[in-house]
């Protein structure tokens, strides 16, 4: 699905990324956790298109694409999904209408003819249900007003009606409570099949206990230091981010 | 990075810029009596018609050229402008057939089939069309139509030969000729424009609308529209202008009069797309005008929607004196300026009648090199009790060498008044760019949803067709000018 080899990036003069490696294959779900300023966002932002940020050595090959060299939005045509940690509001812009565009864009880009309006409605109605959306939030201006438990819930929403090959969470459980992270994990679970892909990136273990993942990688200083299977996350809880910062402070 | 994008990007063409061939009939270039009495005579106006403009005229002469609004340009050299350009032959023309080829081939190109309308005539949904080309109404579409309703549809110069009683009794009323200097030089020299009026208890079975048109060099353009609703009737009513690239600066200086009777209602809606200039701020058109509707009886109410995307320098203010009581004013506006386009643009509510409500919607765009300012006086008059008004002017910014201006004044004379006023200012930001497109949109079609987003309580206030036609607009107005 996703290779990426050697991903260094930086923003300004700063080296954040240092050397990823990373393979995940299709029906595959990957945890990458780590200590704050570990990179987690960088390398989801970079992967996504993000401009802010130079990529200074590496590749990354997202089905057979090399991806750098794709615009943000034709990597979103591709299938790779990005579900934001901060869901950017766009005032007057109905999320009805906000989907409706992007998933126009994303079957012109197929070749395929656009959604009617009918079948739209059909799938708006299905997907809403998953993640327990309210039908309100749906004809709503994108994410304006929303609490930060219903920007999530938007976010994957959005993720159920494009139907991504790739889809990463960005710290998607950060503001989320007990009640609202059972119904964005279960959303997530139902969307899993084993022609997509789940790159789950987070900063506590708590999440995991929901999405359970295949493999779990400790990004640490830009590099992933660790991998291993879920248990590696367990004992990431139990041990805290210390031991791991002790581990490889010399290697830095 | 978004300067670069956003210089790379800031190159909007402008789609109405091309010339017709047609032979026109034009009056020397400058200004002075002589001038005035031979547009008059061109005309075959009566005695009272070229006394209103040599009135004009005269106090014009001792006017100065307003300088308070936020734009810096060269004034006009008012003796270097053609006043009167009508396209040859100048007949009557009492069918399409007898139209210069050329014209309708321009009406076409503007998107207005003439031709079209012609042949679909009395549908409920049509338009019925008044076109002003230069200075002079080439055709009223729908005339007959209306009549029956015993509404009257037609140029303004018709109206001063077959309605002389409404239009003695009714021009002046709103915008006086003395108003201000550039309603003044309309006053004396308008060449034509669009005269309509409800008859009691009627409702316009259709939209009726003017579509302007400069096209001569060297002429300016100065039409006048008067409209009058009788008691209980209603009317909306649309307008459009586009004009030719040139070099120079074209001045378009019109006069807009709306009177409501009793329970009467006049929506107005304006698309203007006049050329604004080119990239580097070379050429355009200076757009002074005078918009001003009264509701002078009860009940009545009149409501400005206007999208603004085109001259080089607008000066413009719609307007609404409440002095019936109940009565209602409303202005919704969007105006657009990129590159080194100017827009002082705004208006003013002036509360005179009992619990009379006034509602102010305005959404400045600016991008490239642009300034735009929103100018607004609400006033309440001693005695005009309960009067309320509600205020929302809002900016958005596109890249950093913009400017965006609100120019708020509010004038309170009773204490029963109660105006509220809110504004904000923000920016396309980067990251709902990047939102829109992380989700499969690119950067121009995530412009167009941003923009449209924050336009929509205005948008939404626009015909069904024009509305269209405006998010269009906005898009090209726009095209490529954030990163």
């Amino acid at each position: 699905m996703i290779s990426i080899k050697n991903l260094h990036a930086s923003i300004g003069d700063k080296e954040i990324l240092r050397g990823i490696n990373l393979e995940v294959k299709a029906g595959e779900v990957h945890a990458i956790m780590g200590p704050n300023g570990s990179g987690k966002s960088t390398l989801s932002s970079v992967l996504a298109g993000r401009e802010d940020y130079e990529v200074t050595e590496g590749e990354v090959t997202f089905n057979g694409k090399n991806l750098l060299e794709l615009p943000a939005e034709d990597r979103a045509r591709e299938g790779l999904f990005l579900a934001f940690q901060y869901p950017v509001e766009i005032p007057g812009v109905s999320n009805i209408n906000f989907l409706r565009t992007a998933l126009n864009e994303i079957r012109a880009y197929h070749g395929q003819e656009e959604m009617t309006a009918k079948d739209f409605l059909a799938l708006v109605k299905d997907k809403s249900k998953l993640v327990e959306l309210d039908s309100k939030l749906a004809s709503r201006s994108v994410n304006e007003g929303f609490s930060g438990g219903e920007k999530k819930r938007n976010e994957i929403f959005q993720m159920a009606m494009l139907n991504p090959k790739l889809a990463i969470l960005d710290e998607t459980d950060s503001g989320l409570d007990i009640d609202a992270l059972r119904i964005v994990a279960t959303g997530v679970n139902k969307l899993k099949s084993k022609d997509n892909a789940t790159i789950v990136i987070t900063h506590y273990q708590r999440l995991l206990d929901y999405i359970v993942p295949d493999f779990v990688h400790i990004l640490y200083k830009g590099r992933i230091v660790k991998s291993g299977g879920k248990e590696l996350a367990l004992e990431l809880e139990a041990k805290g981010y210390d031991e791991i910062k002790k581990e490889f402070e010399i290697a830095d | 990075m978004a300067n670069e994008i956003l210089e790379e990007h800031i190159q909007n063409e402008y789609k109405w810029g091309f010339t017709t061939d047609i032979a026109a009939d034009e009056a020397p270039r400058g200004l002075n009596e002589e001038i005035i009495k031979f547009i008059s005579a061109k005309k075959n106006e009566p005695e009272w018609m070229l006394e209103f403009r040599l009135k004009a005229f005269r106090n014009w002469q001792n006017m100065v050229e307003p300088e308070w609004a936020h734009v810096s340009y060269t004034k006009p050299n008012f003796q270097d402008i053609i006043y009167y350009s009508a396209p040859k032959p100048k007949k009557e023309l009492a069918s399409l057939d007898e139209v210069d080829p050329e014209l309708l081939k321009t009406f076409e190109k503007l998107g207005i089939s003439l031709e079209e309308q012609k042949r679909l005539s009395g549908v409920q949904s049509n338009i019925a069309v008044d076109v002003v080309f230069d200075s002079v109404s080439v055709k009223t579409t729908f005339k007959e139509t209306l009549a029956e309703k015993g509404i009257i549809f037609c140029s303004f110069s018709e109206a001063v030969q077959d309605h002389p009683e409404l239009v003695k009794k009714y021009m002046g009323m709103a915008v006086p000729a003395t108003d201000n200097f550039y309603a003044a030089l309309n006053s004396a020299v308008f060449t034509d424009g669009s005269f309509c009026y409800i008859p009691k208890g009627v409702r316009s079975p259709m939209e009726l609308s003017t579509y302007f048109r400069i096209n001569a060099s060297g002429t300016g353009q100065f039409e006048r529209t008067l409209i009058i609703a009788d008691e209980d009737s209603y009317v909306s009513y649309l307008e459009g202008c586009t004009a030719p690239q040139r070099d120079e600066n074209q001045l378009h200086a019109a006069v807009v009069e709306i009177i409501t009777h009793k329970n009467a209602e006049v929506k107005y809606s304006t698309v203007q797309n006049w050329y604004p200039g080119d990239k580097e701020g070379k050429g355009g058109i200076f757009n002074f005008v005078t918009k001003r509707g009264l509701c002078l009886e009860d009940n009545s109410k009149i409501s400005w929607t206007q999208v603004e995307t085109g001259s080089a320098v607008t000066w413009k203010y719609p307007s609404v004196i409440l002095k019936g009581n109940n009565s209602v004013g409303e202005f919704y506006s969007v105006a657009v300026t990129n590159n080194y386009q100017q827009a002082d643009t705004g208006t003013k509510m002036i509360h005179i009648g009992k619990n009379t409500r006034s509602t102010i919607i305005s959404k400045g765009i600016s991008a490239g090199f642009s300034n735009n300012s929103y100018r607004g006086l609400v006033q309440i008059k001693k005695g005009a009790s309960n009067a309320r008004n509600f205020s929302q002017c809002d900016s958005l910014l596109m890249g950093d060498k913009c400017g965006a201006h609100t120019f708020p004044y509010i004038e309170i004379k009773d204490k029963s008044g109660v105006v509220e006023h809110e504004a904000t200012t923000s920016k396309i930001g980067e990251d709902q760019l990047f939102y829109c497109k992380q989700r499969g949109i690119d950067n121009e079609k995530a412009i167009g949803l941003i923009v449209n987003g924050y336009c929509k309580e205005v948008l939404n206030k626009l015909p069904m067709e024009f509305a269209v036609e405006a998010q269009k607009l906005l898009a090209i107005s726009l095209e490529g000018s954030v990163g």
